[in-house]
């Protein structure tokens, strides 16, 4: 409490929106998958801070276990979608987000 | 001192945040990535949240990042990456403007709301650095179910990551068109081949 009464809960929900769209924009322009991968992680790290700065603001401890479940589900996400850029890149090596277009009609 | 230490974590996550989008090589970018989710962790520490500071060091920086750099030095992808050409045409222009779009919209909505919600009344914080009680108590009681449905899943993501990154080298591979992506799974035949095999007749 006496943390946030010097900087405010708006810094940290304004440094999170600033860090999601950051995120957003790494995730449109770029086009390396693996980029395009930390991009996600940078999302959802900008909603953990505004979760743990809810969680702060409000004396709730549920916001603290929503960012363990997040960083759970963060991590299995990660391990398949890794898996499935392996078995990508092992076939085109130089595929691009752009080349995946097997599905288009 | 307190801003103080936000304004360094904040710097840290900028810059870092910066640094995987506007690099070249991979590499880079997620060497950028430990950057930002050190600064995310200094910056838990400021919101009183010691153990997920703690997780998030371990888990981000020490287990998915390492995967991360695992993946991108064995597939050889640490290329740099032409960011002259654009193949689609207007990608560029289109999303950078709705980047800015969502990040106006959550700074719009954070200026304009305001915070509100009731004080909680199920586990408040007891203390000085109770935070593991606090949330171990919380975990292991109202959030039971949701806590057991992860290990599934995470059972689940092994397994899938195992399936889908293992080599095949077995013959069916030339069957397959180079020019396509395709993920193989095991079929029945390789199962069943210990099966089937011929039992050895013994000479007398």
């Amino acid at each position: 409490m006496m943390l946030l009464a010097t900087v405010g809960p708006e810094a940290y929900l304004g440094l999170s929106a600033v860090l999601f769209a950051i995120g957003v924009g790494g995730l449109l322009l770029r086009r390396n998958p693996i980029v395009m991968f930390m991009c996600i992680e940078l999302m959802l790290n900008a909603a953990n801070l505004a979760f743990i700065t809810f969680a702060h603001e409000l004396d709730d401890i549920g916001g603290q276990v929503s960012v363990f479940f997040v960083l759970v589900v963060a991590a299995a996400e990660v391990v398949v979608g890794l898996g499935i850029l392996v078995a990508i890149i092992r076939r085109r090596p130089d595929a691009t987000a752009d080349d995946l277009a097997l599905l288009k009609g | 001192m307190e801003t103080a230490v936000f304004a360094v974590g904040a710097l840290i996550v900028l810059l870092g945040a910066i640094g995987v989008v506007a690099t070249r090589s991979t590499i880079y970018a997620a060497m950028s990535l430990v950057a930002t989710l050190f600064g995310m962790a200094i910056l838990f520490l400021t919101l009183e949240a010691e153990f997920l500071a703690a997780v998030q060091v371990i888990v981000y920086a020490g287990a998915v990042v390492v995967l991360f750099l695992f993946v991108i030095m064995l597939l050889g992808v640490d290329r740099l990456e032409n960011l002259r050409t654009d193949p689609l045409v207007g990608q560029r222009w289109l999303g950078l403007g709705a980047a800015i779009i969502v990040g106006a919209g959550l700074l719009f909505a954070l200026l304009k709301g305001t915070i509100t919600g009731a004080k909680s009344s199920t586990a408040k914080p007891t203390g000085r650095s109770r935070d593991v009680f606090d949330i171990s108590k919380v975990l292991f009681t109202d959030y039971l179910f949701a806590f057991e449905i992860t290990s599934l899943l995470l059972v689940i993501g092994v397994v899938g990551a195992v399936a889908l990154a293992r080599h095949r080298r077995s013959s069916g591979s030339d069957l397959i068109d180079d020019d396509e992506p395709v993920v193989t799974f095991e079929t029945e035949d390789d199962a069943t081949m210990g099966d089937s095999e011929e039992p050895v007749e013994e000479l007398t």
